[in-house]
């Protein structure tokens, strides 16, 4: 692991390896998308309905997939200090966030036909919410404490923490709709099991995989991004002190 | 009373925000990430 913790060694692997993940990964996902909407058949009770879930559930996945990748990475930074972890945190959030903002909207899309409302608070839909409120809380402290750490000051595992803190959220939302009554169905797919029919099964799980190569290739172009500015930043500073 | 609503319509309203969503997010990294190399490589430079 800490054969990566060299940033240029790092940076040859992410070359190659982020349009690797990018183009499979965009042609996966809408080949699965299009794959769904043309050849699924309608459900016997949610009807064409059903097809949203296509887009609906890798991207609620990818949602908590995003933070238990923040809550990893930031164990990795506070028990191991690997430089790299705290841009790999920083890096998922954005990608987390917007996963779990079109799983917020796709979901209340598919509830309007389905359920007759597009929000009910109950247990799945608001742990999901608080888990996007975690998301920019945590885009804000991370923001803020790498412009505390140019400046000198010493606040930069106080994201790692409130990583570590909100991923007891990601329990909550798996279990929530076996915990408390809800509208939202209990779950489909488990350990080796699914509840699904394989017609619906296949695409959704090839386009999964699809988002989810989406996800790494965005996480490491935003990585690629954090690690230009931290160089940017230490070579402006390192010419101002002359 | 019984509301008759065209399912097909969330459907697509559905599958446009997640995969332009998905896209914007893809394109945004894409371009800050060049942006920011860009900026570094200037620096170098200088």
């Amino acid at each position: 692991m800490h054969g990566f913790a060299n940033p240029a060694r790092f940076l040859r692997m992410a070359r190659w390896l982020m349009p690797a993940l990018l183009v499979p990964g965009l042609v996966m996902a809408l080949g699965a998308l299009a794959w769904g909407v043309a050849y699924a058949p309608p459900d016997h009770l949610m009807g064409v309905t059903v097809k949203i879930l296509f887009i609906h559930v890798p991207c609620v996945w990818l949602g908590m997939a995003g933070w238990s990748t923040i809550a990893v990475a930031s164990v990795v930074e506070l028990v191991w200090r690997h430089p790299l972890a705290a841009i790999a945190a920083r890096a998922a959030a954005v990608p987390g966030a917007v996963f779990t903002a079109l799983g917020l909207i796709t979901g209340s899309i598919w509830g309007r036909p389905t359920w007759g409302t597009w929000w009910e608070w109950d247990g799945r839909l608001t742990s999901f919410l608080i888990l996007l409120f975690l998301y920019f809380g945590y885009i804000a402290l991370a923001d803020a404490a790498q412009r505390d750490a140019a400046s000198g000051g010493a606040a930069g595992r106080i994201p790692a923490i409130f990583g570590l803190v909100g991923a007891i959220n990601i329990p909550i939302i798996n279990r929530s709709v076996v915990w408390w009554n809800s509208l939202h169905q209990p779950p489909s797919i488990t350990m080796g099991r699914s509840a699904i029919d394989g017609t619906y099964l296949w695409p959704l799980l090839i386009g999964a995989l699809g988002f989810s190569l989406i996800f790494g290739g965005v996480v490491l172009a935003r990585m690629r991004m954090l690690l230009a500015q931290i160089q940017t930043e230490a070579r402006l500073r390192r010419k101002a002190l002359g | 009373m019984h509301e008759r609503l065209d399912q097909w319509a969330f459907v697509w309203a559905a599958l446009a925000i997640g995969v332009i969503g998905t896209l914007v997010m893809v394109g945004w990294s894409l371009l800050a990430m060049m942006r920011a190399e860009r900026r570094r490589d200037d620096v170098r430079r200088k």
